[in-house]
């Protein structure tokens, strides 16, 4: 069939548009896989080695393992302390092990952490002095340890504001011309929350490097993931916001581990923020106060018993023979002289000063503050003189 | 001495800031290139650069947040909140981060941010634009809350604000921006923490701030021809408060009105006049009255002037100061 020149230029537009290049799909890159990331079976045994997931060096592993099975012992103690009326409250991190030791193992100690009330495990296994982590549940003041000494902000109780801080920080450092990190946990639940919209889309506009790291815990208290989102899944946010983003089995250490290195590396090129999602579950209640009995059936959470992030590394490595039962045993030993260290420190009473109040509300107290602290101080004269007649 | 608008020294304080400290960033909503709404930030991104003066995403949380994290790394924010009511998405950034970060960590991290807040009325805005907003973050310990009613006061309170170690909410009554007045720059006033005696007057004392600050100036000079002869005081910082001056001014008169736009309930002006009495109860000849905006959402601007504090409003309360020594008859139970 021959056509008319005049023919063939009308049904160009038709007839050539197939041949054309497909333009790249623009969300290729940030969307997640379809499953979670995994590299370890629950028992421990290895699924085939990837490429874009390497398995981090063995001593990163053997190093996660203490720090995770140091910091179950941890939770423990601070679950106990809070029994016996140390703490106020604690919100346990049991059963999410690898994400609270994987966020901190995949920085540098120059890089920031931005931490809720929840990661107090992630925050010892940082490092930080157990004690200050804890001052916040034992009420002896806010936030116990110096955030500008370990890179670490004070935990955060309001839902998802830290994830605009993070952005800020991350993106103030490179402005000033530093490679550092700024990871933000955040929970499933915190994700519904405005400031978390706010803040990965700043990160992504000002290509901040932070890695925000949901752990998807499945609970936000009660309230579970389907009251949270319609979203396949948290990690599927991302792609709204122009940021990659790849969901992990939370409770596979070593795929944690790698997720979150290629994610921190990814922050630390310059090419803007991550979202991490790690599927994961809370062992214990919300808290100590709270009763789960109320939300979630006992074979639920028995179910995930199988799932232990502790047992499963243990068992790979041990399989590697790079965990030996005296190793473990001297990992056990140590997490209990840790432990033991905690309980005797804590059950000193922890001094308080009234007038220490009035401290750090500015750089210098206004002459109001003065004057309401010179009655407290008259106050506390006055009381100890009544001590002293009594 | 040169003659200029508040708008005009606000955006000359903003640069000079950056001119001398490097650290200064100024971003918010259109403030870049368009200079912002009110152009306070005019000119500023084509002088500095847009990486230090840019436009963000629409999110005043955001943006409040955002200038927490870069605080908290060295760098020295100034935000824009485009209107006061639009501030409202921030709250819990102020409120929780912004005036308690300090504290919470007992010294160990500061804010140093300015958050600039176009606020109050009298321009005929819509809806939405007109909020008189101080209370809400003077109650909040941690915040300083300055306000300027002067050219030269805006400019040197908004030098001090970048400046100073703790958060400053920086609000610029709207209805003074385009207003003219004598400033000599780089003009240095007086320190947050002073309040300012801006008429010398022996029967009454109107205490102001913002936006009143004009309606006690011009009330006092119609009181003249009534025979009254008042004092009024500018508070200019919120908080900081400065309890020294306004006393000391009462106590001389012995009679106190205190003026504000804001509706008047558990607002700013009743923190005042409690204070006022607390301090002066013996000096008082008079109980301490408030002259406020009505208490109601801010209305629609063709009936925006029934709710703002008028000259009229002022005198009438100046009327009501007992000059017989008579009670008030409002308040005489029947």
């Amino acid at each position: 069939m021959t056509t008319t020149p005049q023919a063939v230029r009308r049904a160009s537009p038709r007839t050539r548009r197939p041949a054309t290049p497909a333009a790249p799909d623009p969300s290729a890159g940030l969307l997640p896989e379809r499953e979670p990331v995994r590299l370890l079976n629950p028992d421990g045994t290895p699924l085939p080695a990837r490429d874009d997931y390497p398995e981090p060096p063995v001593e990163a592993l053997r190093e996660m393992y203490r720090r995770m099975v140091v910091g179950r012992r941890f939770d423990v103690q601070a679950t106990a302390l809070t029994k016996q009326g140390r703490l106020a409250v604690y919100p346990s991190s049991r059963g999410q092990e690898a994400c609270q030791v994987g966020g901190v193992l995949a920085l540098r100690d120059t890089d920031w952490v931005f931490p809720t009330y929840r990661e107090s495990m992630a925050l010892t296994a940082r490092g930080i002095d157990p004690v200050e982590v804890l001052t916040l549940l034992r009420g002896d003041w806010h936030c116990g340890y110096d955030p500008a000494a370990v890179h670490t902000a004070p935990q955060c109780t309001p839902l998802a504001t830290q994830c605009v801080h993070a952005a800020g920080l991350a993106y103030g450092e490179s402005y000033q011309g530093r490679d550092t990190v700024a990871l933000a946990f955040i929970g499933d639940g915190a994700t519904s929350e405005g400031d978390f919209h706010e803040g990965v889309n700043f990160a992504a506009v000002f290509k901040a490097p932070v890695v925000y790291f949901v752990q998807n815990n499945k609970y936000a208290i009660s309230v579970p993931l389907s009251r949270q989102t319609a979203a396949p899944s948290l990690a599927y946010k991302g792609v709204g916001y122009g940021v990659p983003s790849e969901q992990v089995d939370g409770n596979d250490p070593v795929a944690v581990l790698a997720v979150l290195q290629r994610a921190v590396a990814h922050a630390r090129a310059g090419k803007g923020p991550y979202l991490v999602e790690a599927h994961t579950y809370r062992m214990e209640p919300h808290t100590n106060a709270d009763d789960q009995t109320r939300y979630r059936d006992a074979e639920e959470v028995e179910a995930w018993r199988d799932r232990d992030p502790i047992a499963r590394l243990e068992a790979y490595l041990r399989d590697r023979g790079e965990l030996d039962d005296a190793a473990v045993a001297a990992i056990a030993e140590e997490a209990e002289a840790y432990a033991a260290a905690l309980r005797d420190r804590m059950n000193a009473q922890p001094e308080v000063d009234p007038l220490s109040l009035f401290d750090h509300v500015y750089a210098q107290p206004t002459p109001q503050l003065v004057e309401q602290r010179e009655q407290v101080r008259a106050e506390l004269a006055a009381a100890r003189d009544e001590e002293g007649d009594a | 001495m040169a003659t200029m608008t508040m708008a005009k020294a606000l955006n000359a304080a903003l640069a000079d800031a950056m001119l001398d400290d490097e650290r200064v960033v100024v971003f918010g909503e259109d403030v870049g290139q368009l200079g912002g709404v009110f152009r306070i930030t005019d000119g500023l991104q084509a002088r500095f650069g847009d990486k230090r003066c840019f436009d963000t995403p629409l999110a005043e949380a955001g943006i409040v947040g955002f200038a927490v994290g870069l605080a908290m790394s060295g760098l020295r924010p100034v935000v824009e909140m485009q209107f006061d009511a639009f501030a409202y998405p921030a709250f819990e950034q102020i409120a929780s981060h912004v005036a308690k970060l300090r504290n919470r960590t007992r010294g160990a991290l500061s804010v140093p941010i300015v958050i600039r807040v176009p606020y109050a009325g009298g321009i005929g805005g819509v809806e939405h634009h007109c909020d008189s907003s101080e209370a809400y973050y003077a109650h909040t310990p941690g915040l300083k809350v300055v306000t300027p009613a002067t050219v030269e006061d805006a400019y040197s309170l908004l030098r001090e604000a970048i400046d100073d170690p703790d958060p400053v909410v920086f609000m610029e009554p709207k209805k003074l921006y385009f207003g003219s007045g004598e400033a000599e720059l780089p003009a240095r006033t007086a320190p947050f923490g002073k309040a300012v005696v801006r008429r010398a007057g022996t029967d009454a004392t109107l205490v102001a701030y913002g936006p009143a600050v004009p309606v006690a100036l011009e009330a006092a000079e119609a009181a003249r021809e009534e025979g009254w002869d008042l004092e009024v005081v500018d508070v200019r910082t919120i908080v900081p408060f400065d309890d020294a001056t306004v006393t000391a001014s009462v106590r001389k008169t012995g009679r106190c009105v205190v003026i504000q736009e804001a509706q008047g309930f558990a607002g700013v002006g009743a923190e005042i006049a409690a204070r006022v009495q607390e301090r002066c109860f013996h000096a008082l000849h008079a109980p301490v009255l408030r002259v406020s905006g009505l208490d109601i959402p801010y209305p629609a601007p063709m009936l925006e002037h029934t709710h703002l504090p008028s000259v009229d409003r002022v005198l009438d309360a100046v009327a009501r100061l007992q000059w017989d020594d008579q009670p008030d008859e409002r308040w005489v139970a029947a």
